[in-house]
């Protein structure tokens, strides 16, 4: 049984000017050990996927409906408050984009990383500073005995970043979720802290999901991809065979119109227009007004994502699974 | 040689004891693309802010088409705001939320008293063309707009008062990936049509690949290394241009690798050394310590300078 399933999942949040359709079926698996990226853009659902699978969304406004909603035993639908908090953390812990804001700037660092601790273990508090420490280690803090008594403004953000990383590592968790974990980083933290993520994964043998808008991160992290686009998945595969032979002419379109590819001032490929209004998403696929394959059926019925290859799927009516194996 | 749109010369910015900018030079030549990089922290925004005086310089000068702006008033100042314009990060931000798009691009012909009001209409609307926007946005307003289409109406305004001289300081960074490429296309295409001079600030260095013609590292407050954007990229010098570039992630997940990471006392360990005869100047002072040399092909890097070259 795969350690994290979504199926048909749907989140949508009542507002004064109407519904906001954020996540519109996605279905996704995470297995132990396996390294899942969901790569899109400011408003794809990445993030309110993840959100909806941890349950972090206040219902209502968000709405959640689902085929399957499972995190390892846990059927995340209809787990009651007791049950949703003992998940988090143990089973799935979340690392979000900005650590200023997810830590408390009044208590020490070791102080909320002992909190994490004793919340969901019955350590004492001593044994849970200890735990602490060890953890700021782990994540290769050198002088973590003096970080723990620190305060977040004494940190710089990569370090920040590293203690949110010990604190989700708290519970050992089956699964590790990282929403843009390395947005707000200088480029030479971001690969530290990217590096750091892998190592962890792969020592522990935990799971891991990097939510991401840059297809970089997506290139240096992980086994498998998930590319979604207007709430909906345009399509999933192996990561090297993503970058190599896109399927989906939004992949293809995305990884085109990344800089800096080639030496020289040039041009780039640009993607015309902009993103859907999730209040009014497009009839058909999401992306046909932009797609520069779009056919009139595009607009009509929106294209099931279907296996295409081995192991990779799209949602598209303009890609044959005849083409793509070639 | 011709009068650079843009020079700074030794321009240093001290905030109390913190030295932000330090004796930094820099040349934007006419009609080119000079892109600053470095790390938050770096100077690369005070040093945007010195050259748009939009901050008092401690020491040196900012020279504007060969004019020295360093010590003009704010009355002094106005004519020459017109031939040198900013866009920024945040266009959300920038724009006027109770203003309308047509406003809010017209808004600098009134301040400069230029046109009548019709007219200046017109041109917001002229404007809002150029930077691929309908001529019918001019009555929306800034939240009805993506950030991309927000950051076309940040440049339109930037220019609507023919400004040669543009500052850019992160101008795509908020965008996604789809928008980006637009906005890029976008500067260029107005840098090539209209002989802009650009000084680019961003620590993105795959736009910068894209758009510049020469690239300027800071690290510190200090410019570490300057040349022409494909010598940075194929021949970096100094070890802190190595490690930035050392650290942009891949986009083929096969080239992999891992990485190993210099602390700032191994950057400065590793600080090039070369022999007199090496460079393609001499060296402008006689000094053990890292300082800015020239060599061959418009290169400069910050290294230490000494008859026997230590390996």
């Amino acid at each position: 049984m795969a350690l994290v399933e979504i199926d048909d999942l749907h989140v949508s949040f009542s507002q004064h000017d109407g519904l906001v359709q954020a996540v519109r079926g996605v279905s996704l698996s995470v297995e132990l050990g396996e390294s899942l990226g969901i790569v899109g853009e400011s408003g794809s659902g990445k993030s309110v996927t993840c959100s909806a699978l941890l349950r972090l969304l206040r219902e209502p406004p968000a709405r959640i409906t689902a085929k399957a909603l499972r995190l390892g035993d846990h059927d995340m639908l209809t787990a009651r408050p007791r049950e949703i908090s003992a998940v988090r953390g143990r089973v799935a812990a979340m690392v979000f984009q900005d650590p200023m804001t997810s830590l408390d700037p009044v208590f020490t660092i070791g102080h909320q990383i002992a909190e994490t601790i004793t919340a969901h273990k019955a350590v004492s508090q001593a044994e849970a500073l200890a735990q602490a420490v060890a953890l700021l280690k782990r994540v290769e803090i050198k002088n973590a005995e003096a970080v723990v008594r620190y305060y977040p403004h004494q940190l710089s953000g990569g370090m920040l970043q590293r203690v949110m990383i010990a604190m989700a590592l708290s519970c050992e968790p089956q699964v590790l979720i990282a929403d843009e974990p390395t947005t707000a980083l200088d480029v030479t933290i971001q690969a530290q802290i990217l590096q750091l993520i892998k190592d962890i994964q792969t020592e522990s043998g935990m799971g891991l999901i990097m939510i991401t808008h840059d297809l970089g991160v997506i290139a240096e992290t992980v086994d498998r991809v998930v590319v979604m686009y207007g709430g909906k998945v345009m399509e999933a595969g192996p990561v090297e065979a993503i970058f190599e032979a896109p399927l989906h002419p939004y992949t293809r379109a995305l990884l085109n119109s990344i800089p800096g590819q080639t030496p020289g001032k040039q041009r780039l490929t640009e993607i015309p227009g902009s993103s859907p209004n999730p209040t009014h998403p497009p009839q058909g696929c999401p992306f046909h007004p932009r797609c520069p394959m779009a056919i009139a059926e595009c607009s009509r019925v929106p294209p099931p994502l279907e296996v295409k290859d081995r192991g990779r799927l799209a949602a598209c009516i303009r890609v044959e699974p005849a083409m793509a194996a070639a | 040689m011709t009068t650079p749109a843009l020079e700074l010369r030794q321009i240093t910015k001290r905030f109390a004891d913190f030295v932000a900018v330090d004796r930094v030079d820099l040349v934007v030549p006419k009609n080119s693309v000079v892109a600053l990089v470095g790390e938050s922290g770096s100077g690369k925004t005070t040093t945007g802010l010195l050259a748009l005086r939009l901050l008092g310089a401690t020491a040196g000068q900012v020279l504007l088409n060969g004019e020295d702006i360093t010590s003009l008033s704010q009355k002094q100042l106005k004519p020459y705001r017109r031939q040198m314009q900013v866009v920024f990060q945040d266009s959300y931000a920038s724009l006027d939320p109770m203003m309308t798009l047509g406003e809010i691009i017209a808004e600098p012909l009134g301040i400069h008293g230029m046109g009548g009001r019709g007219e200046r209409q017109d041109q917001a609307r002229n404007w809002l063309e150029k930077v691929g926007l309908d001529g019918s946005y001019a009555n929306r307003y800034p939240h009805e707009l993506s950030g991309g289409q927000r950051q076309r109406v940040s440049v339109a305004r930037a220019l609507i008062l023919g400004a040669q001289v543009l500052v850019a300081d992160e101008p795509t960074s908020a965008l996604d990936v789809s928008v980006k490429a637009q906005i890029v296309n976008l500067l260029q295409s107005l840098q090539t049509n209209m002989g802009l001079s650009m000084l680019f600030i961003s620590h993105d260095l795959s736009v910068v690949r894209s758009l510049a013609d020469e690239v300027v590292v800071m690290l510190r407050g200090r410019v570490v290394e300057r040349a022409p954007t494909d010598r940075i990229f194929a021949n970096a010098q100094h070890p802190y241009t190595k490690a930035l570039l050392d650290a942009v992630p891949t986009i083929n997940p096969k080239a992999r690798r891992r990485r190993t990471f210099l602390s700032r006392e191994e950057i400065a360990l590793r600080t090039p050394r070369f022999r007199p005869e090496e460079l393609d100047a001499p060296p402008l002072i006689d000094t053990a310590d890292p300082q800015l040399v020239a060599l061959a092909g418009s290169h400069f890097v910050e290294a230490i300078v000494a008859e026997r070259a230590i390996p």
